[in-house]
């Protein structure tokens, strides 16, 4: 019981708790800032973890301080590690999908429906195409719709989003209003409809999800910006005369990357999910191009006959997800302790 | 308290009102003349046919006018006439709309009710494996398409047990058992991603209640950890969840539609996707705006009852 242990080590939290408002101190406090101290020691002065002291942490209590050659502990992170092996592999499939794809992946044979066997590793299609094939290959559309919906995301919001937190006023109020109302849809909904009313194909799917992401990064994104302008370094710079082109260039842009690079590893994986959820619909990558939401959907038709059909397809998009959601998770601990989840 | 939620009441006429313009252009904007729809491919329908039929239909008037005539049926309950069927477009709403509101009510039950002790659990027992298999499933669950879900749930169910649910929609006050067995996988399978939101915010959040100093007054005064837990820690801690959750609802009328096709239920989601396919337009326009609209007056009652809770908001 992680918990009733907690009580009885009461006194030593509480001088913590007083003690570390200087984040400084804290760093400098060896013994308790082996584990979990050393995670939110140098930026996080307002975390709650601080007088949060773990039984374990406090079991070792004589551990030496680490050398400064070992990386720090906030980098060993388990699951951010598995989620960038994750992604490093569904590039390295994407980008090499003719070498590792054992067939041609809209190549149609007379073997249809086959179940996984050794010439098949996962079975055949309604047409006898392979569908390990068109999974490799899908890995391509997959990644390459996440990442041009998401710059555009990125783009119309980091524009948006500085815009309205580096001039404020009139400006931001009706620029934010207007956010607000792209916000007030279902995400979903709305990317049905632009892509819907745009015409079902890939590019409009990517136009689609980029509109309804780029209101969440402009939030963001000026939400950095408006703490960055407060800082007194901002002020320094206008003192000596520096343009707004130079402010935003060396002074905003530096200090809001750690949020965005977060924000944009989690919308990664959305915009993937949302691509595949689109192309199930038959609003997003049009057949015969192989894209794992459109296999799913054909797959529904003969389900009962070739289960392995709606198997694979759905593994391939929970596991690419599943590694940009667990690097996103671990880069929030690495970059930003602050947004800690878990 | 009252001005507040005055205030919240008064904002959402500006937002709704920015909504509707932003549906009524999108439509008029993007490519694609519903005349040529409505016409069809009849090479017979002359241009003078066609251009009576534009006046007929009321587009032959500047876009403002259109819009304002449009917004007038709305605010009359009458949201126009759908292009495919010819059926008023607002009964046609009014008979999905039961499902999809139940299917979403359903899977926020069955996602909360998993999902609060498993967050729970996880923060009371930080740092175990208990925790630690709480949050990669966590992960797990966020990463797991609703379609594919749905697709499985099929595919197990008619391949185990030989049946799939009806397609027609049981109502709950005429069967409810019917209806349960009818809704009970759909609503599971749109829960999952949300029970996987909702544990990892409960465990953040019991993660940082348990901090307070007013827990440890509570352990301080021999209170065992039964009641700090569940009435002094978990109440407090719930305060957000409730509100994600609220948000989440509204989102889950959307993200329904997906579900809706799969299983074949005539839900508002599973109407839009048709109306889009149709390029019925009328009914497309106001399927989005009924789904942003409900979306809207959740929020906003999750932001009413969240300064009731919570008394410190009323000054933000």
């Amino acid at each position: 019981m992680g918990t009733s242990t907690r009580s009885a080590d009461d006194p030593q939290g509480q001088t913590r708790a007083q003690a570390p408002t200087h984040p400084r101190a804290e760093a400098e406090a060896p013994a308790q800032a082996s584990t979990q101290a050393e995670v939110e020691g140098p930026t996080g002065s307002t975390a709650p973890a601080q007088d949060r002291p773990r039984p374990l942490a406090l079991g070792r209590a004589g551990r030496p301080a680490r050398p400064w050659w070992k990386p720090s502990a906030r980098w060993k992170n388990p699951i951010g590690l598995v989620g960038a092996a994750i992604v490093a592999l569904t590039i390295l499939v994407a980008v090499a999908a003719p070498l590792l794809a054992p067939y041609d992946p809209d190549a149609q044979d007379a073997d249809r429906l086959l179940p996984p066997s050794g010439a098949h590793l996962m079975g055949t299609d309604e047409l006898g195409r392979d569908t390990f094939s068109r999974i490799v290959f899908g890995a391509r559309v997959s990644l390459q719709v996440g990442i041009v919906a998401v710059a555009i995301a990125l783009l119309a919001g980091t524009a948006l989003g500085i815009a309205a937190g580096f001039f404020g006023g009139r400006l931001d109020a009706w620029l934010m209003r207007g956010v607000d109302i792209l916000f007030a849809f279902p995400g979903l909904v709305l990317a049905i409809v632009i892509a819907g009313l745009l015409g079902a194909s890939r590019t409009n799917a990517m136009i689609a999800i980029g509109v309804v992401y780029a209101p969440a990064f402009a939030r963001v994104i000026r939400g950095s910006v408006l703490a960055v302008m407060s800082e007194p370094y901002v002020d320094a710079g206008r003192v000596v005369g520096a343009t707004n082109g130079r402010l935003v260039r060396r002074h905003v842009l530096p200090n809001i990357v750690a949020p965005v690079i977060v924000m944009t590893s989690v919308y990664l994986s959305s915009a993937i999910l949302s691509e595949a959820a689109l192309s199930f619909l038959g609003l997003g990558t049009q057949p015969p191009e192989p894209s794992w939401g459109g296999m799913l959907n054909l797959a529904r038709t003969y389900m009962e006959l070739a289960p392995w059909m709606a198997i694979f397809p759905g593994l391939a998009i929970m596991l690419v997800v599943l590694g940009f959601n667990f690097l996103g998770d671990g880069l929030r601990d690495v970059l930003d302790p602050r947004l800690r989840t878990s | 308290m009252g001005r507040y939620a005055l205030r919240r009441l008064l904002m959402l006429v500006p937002t709704l009102v920015g909504m509707s313009v932003l549906i009524f252009l999108m439509l008029r904007l993007l490519p694609g003349d519903v005349v040529d729809l409505v016409a069809g491919a009849d090479p017979s329908s002359g241009s003078a046919a066609r251009e009576q039929l534009r006046e007929a239909m009321g587009l032959a008037d500047p876009i403002p006018v259109q819009y304002l005539r449009w917004l007038g049926g709305i605010i009359q309950g009458d949201p126009g006439t759908s292009i495919r069927s010819g059926q008023p477009v607002g009964e046609l709403l009014l008979r999905s709309l039961p499902i999809t509101v139940e299917l979403a009510v359903l899977a926020t039950l069955i996602a909360t009710l998993v999902a609060i002790p498993l967050g729970v659990l996880s923060a009371v027992k930080r740092d175990t494996g208990w925790d630690f298999a709480a949050r990669v499933g966590g992960l797990i669950g966020l990463s797991l398409p609703s379609f594919w879900i749905a697709t499985l749930a099929l595919l197990f169910t008619s391949k185990v047990f030989g049946w799939v649910p009806p397609t027609r929609y049981v109502s709950p006050f005429a069967d409810p058992a019917g209806n349960l067995r009818q809704m009970i996988l759909p609503a599971f399978a749109l829960a999952v991603q949300l029970m996987a939101i909702e544990m990892r915010l409960t465990r953040t959040t019991m993660l940082e209640v348990l901090n307070q100093d007013y827990i440890r007054t509570a352990r301080a005064k021999g209170l065992r950890e039964r009641p700090v837990v569940y009435r002094h820690a978990l109440r407090n801690a719930l305060i957000p969840v409730v509100t994600v959750v609220g948000f989440q609802l509204g989102a889950l009328m959307g993200t329904s539609a997906i579900v809706e096709v799969i299983f074949g239920l005539n839900g508002v989601g599973y109407t839009l996707l048709q109306a889009i396919f149709n390029r019925d337009y009328p009914l497309v326009q106001a399927a989005t705006l009924y789904l942003a609209t409900i979306f809207v007056l959740i929020n906003l009652a999750v932001d009413i009852g969240y300064a009731f809770l919570d008394p410190r908001i009323e000054q933000a």
